[in-house]
């Protein structure tokens, strides 16, 4: 199912504490465990502090998900913060034939040159623009959960969606959800590859 | 309590429960001290502090008034006589058995 | 239809306390145990649960108002971690020696100092001593099955014994997991009414609970304590053969899972989380010919002597994995008791044992397989260079 040839797709989200990368890493395994799917996702342990930069993972396969190590070569890497290229090096086990998905409003070639990376898949999205537009806030991270699935055609941005819309239900106001819905959506279509 | 006694480990009721209530009955202390509070009617001014401190309930109660002392289970330990208030003498005093 | 959802292993077991329904829950927030309570709680807020939480102000609070309210005739759970459980030691012992089946939840962590939050086993090792049934989880679904099951095991009249449920800090507790949460009906007539052996709330029949008891019952009454415990050991069986049975679950319901074990000629002796990665390096290894094998503890206390010197005598070589150190014995807990079990068994395995992950230090496939190969070497070779060692230590 992966470009890797592992039976698994292992994601890895590099975030800043309070952007809600952990969120994102557990909305996206419930969304692929209602669509069938076996899954994990867990943060990097430690203490989480607002601002500082966090990790978390996903793990999706067809067959049931047994091991409980870390996720040390990632198939995908997610930045919600381009502040991070800076101060972390997101490409740490990501592998030449491995994804990288950046939310940043420059475009694959600008942060390629920007980072020197050599070989990988570059896609690049504007989470933050599209969160402010439809929640007119800065929440980056359903818009990273839709531009994976729509880059990566990994499952049915709508699907997704819909999901999100029922698992949130009654948690958030109609406003809110539907501002998120929106956002995996116009995501997953304006993601950009190179 | 004589049951406990005679039963192996395996026989006593669980956990080191005392099955019975007010078994402190069966347990006659009279003899332990050397001395024993000794009552004295005419002084006493039922406060009932005597009560109130024995360890043994060993102040035999009617009415609401002290009436005397339960010797099968008093064990002579005092605390009566030191807590009567009553002066210039007091109302339990502790004599050699 | 059970219900497939996306749980953390706080939550799961959050899920289990739920269905249970105690009478009384005492609650005292430490990481990584605090997200199963606040679940919990939330059940309490929404009415789901007609249990009375009770917010203590400290562990040995907690397990003392549990004890109290045990004894009181009343089903009560609390849960905790590491140096919350410390705390509660002292009145560990009272509870298993008045004999009061209380269940808790103890997400494994290590213990101070130096500080750290991190999953490793010190913390309920620690315990091991206390007249406690230790069942330990791999996953989040084995921890909510789990503490359904024991509290059937604890509650058993044959046993009367307190359980805890062990489950790795973090990599269970904070892992998100698709877990099978079964109907609530069923649940609830499997772990059926509590029937307190005795009560202190039955005033026709008044009895005294905590009395001294000097040396001439102090000992009869711990050798009666100690024949319940035993008496865990078949009762542990037959209720995850019922649970079996009733749910149709597919975890591991026995003493120990044994993963290609059959015609294993090395072994690896794991608790926990770190069963997962170890069941998929046998698996590699057998690919590759080796005859590879795994032995996973479900059970701690009562440790299954004999079954495990059964299954480990005939191989060539084993390695024992322990999550933390017994300081002063022969390496880590587990292979002390795995060594003490193969006495008297002819012939005997190599065998080696491995301290790793304390205080949350990652354990990756590859210092399994590097157990592995140790083991083959000194089978080979007929030389233990190093009879306990570390795995992923910086040395």
């Amino acid at each position: 199912m992966t470009d890797t040839g592992k039976k698994m797709l292992e994601i890895r989200w590099h975030g800043r504490g309070g952007q809600g990368a952990v969120t994102a890493s557990k909305v996206l395994a419930e969304s692929a465990m209602s669509l069938g799917k076996q899954i994990q996702a867990f943060p990097e342990y430690g203490s989480e502090r607002q601002g500082a930069p966090v990790k978390a993972f996903t793990r999706i396969a067809d067959q049931r998900i047994r091991q409980h190590n870390q996720v040390t070569e990632p198939d995908v890497v997610i930045v919600l913060d381009p502040t991070l290229l800076d101060a972390v090096d997101v490409t740490e086990g990501l592998m030449e034939n491995g994804t990288l998905i950046i939310n940043t409003e420059s475009s694959p070639a600008e942060i390629r040159q920007q980072m020197g990376l050599k070989g990988r898949t570059l896609y690049t999205v504007d989470a933050t623009g599209i969160s402010l537009r439809n929640l007119g806030k800065a929440i980056p991270n359903t818009p990273m959960i839709g531009a994976l699935v729509g880059a990566m055609k990994l499952l049915d941005p709508k699907l997704v969606a819909e999901d999100f819309r029922v698992k949130f239900q009654g948690k958030f106001k109609d406003e809110i959800i539907e501002g998120n819905v929106q956002s995996i959506l116009d995501a997953s279509k304006e993601v950009r590859a190179e | 309590m004589k049951k406990y006694f005679e039963a192996t480990y395996d026989k006593l009721p669980l956990a080191g429960v005392i099955e019975e209530a007010g078994n402190a009955q069966g347990y006659e202390t009279g003899s332990w001290g050397t001395f024993r509070p000794v009552f004295h009617e005419e002084i006493c001014i039922h406060c009932m502090f005597c009560w109130v401190y024995c360890p043994d309930t060993a102040i035999q109660v009617e009415d609401g008034k002290v009436v005397g002392i339960d010797y099968v289970h008093c064990k002579g330990c005092e605390i009566c006589s030191v807590e009567c208030p009553t002066k210039p003498e007091k109302a339990i005093t502790m004599e050699k058995k | 239809m059970p219900e497939q959802l996306a749980l953390t292993g706080n939550e799961a077991v959050a899920h289990a306390m739920r269905q249970i329904n105690p009478d009384v829950v005492a609650a005292y927030p430490i990481t990584p145990q605090t997200s199963m309570m606040q679940k919990f709680a939330d059940f309490v807020a929404d009415g789901l649960v007609d249990s009375e939480l009770v917010l203590v102000e400290s562990e040995h609070s907690a397990m003392s108002a549990t004890v109290g309210s045990q004894a009181s005739g009343a089903r009560s759970m609390t849960a905790t971690a590491a140096c919350g459980l410390a705390l509660m030691w002292e009145i560990l012992g009272i509870a298993s020696a008045y004999r009061l089946p209380i269940v808790m939840p103890v997400v494994n962590r290590a213990l101070s100092g130096p500080i750290n939050i991190q999953g490793d086993h010190s913390d309920s090792m620690g315990t091991r001593d206390c007249g406690w049934i230790h069942i330990f989880s791999e996953n989040a679904q084995e921890a909510y099955e789990n503490t359904i099951m024991a509290m059937r095991i604890a509650e058993h009249p044959d046993v009367l014994t307190p359980a805890m449920v062990c489950l790795d800090g973090f990599i269970i507790s904070h892992g998100v997991e698709s877990v099978t949460i079964y109907k609530d009906n069923l649940v609830k007539k499997f772990v059926g009414e509590y029937q307190p052996h005795y009560t202190l709330l039955d005033a026709k029949h008044p009895i005294t609970l905590g009395a001294m008891d000097f040396s001439d019952f102090y000992f009869e009454h711990k050798v009666s304590q100690l024949d319940g415990y035993n008496n865990s050991h078949s009762v542990i069986l037959d209720v995850g053969s019922e649970f079996k049975k009733t749910f149709g679950g597919g975890e591991c319901y026995e003493f120990f899972e044994a993963h290609k074990m059959d015609d294993a000629e090395y072994a690896v002796v794991v608790l926990g989380s770190t069963a997962g990665s170890t069941r998929m390096v046998v698996d590699d290894l057998r690919a590759q010919g080796v005859k590879a094998g795994m032995l996973k503890i479900r059970v701690f206390r009562p440790f299954p002597y004999e079954e495990i010197a059964r299954l480990l005598a005939p191989l060539k070589g084993c390695a024992v994995l322990d999550r933390s150190i017994a300081y002063g014995g022969d390496g880590g807990p587990v292979h002390i008791e795995v060594r003490s079990a193969l006495y008297g068994q002819s012939p005997v395995p190599v065998m080696l044992n491995y301290i790793y992950g304390l205080g949350g230090k990652p354990i990756e496939p590859e210092h399994i397989h590097s157990a592995f190969k140790d083991i083959q070497e000194a089978v080979a070779t007929g030389n233990v260079k190093r009879r306990v060692g570390y795995l992923n230590l910086t040395e």
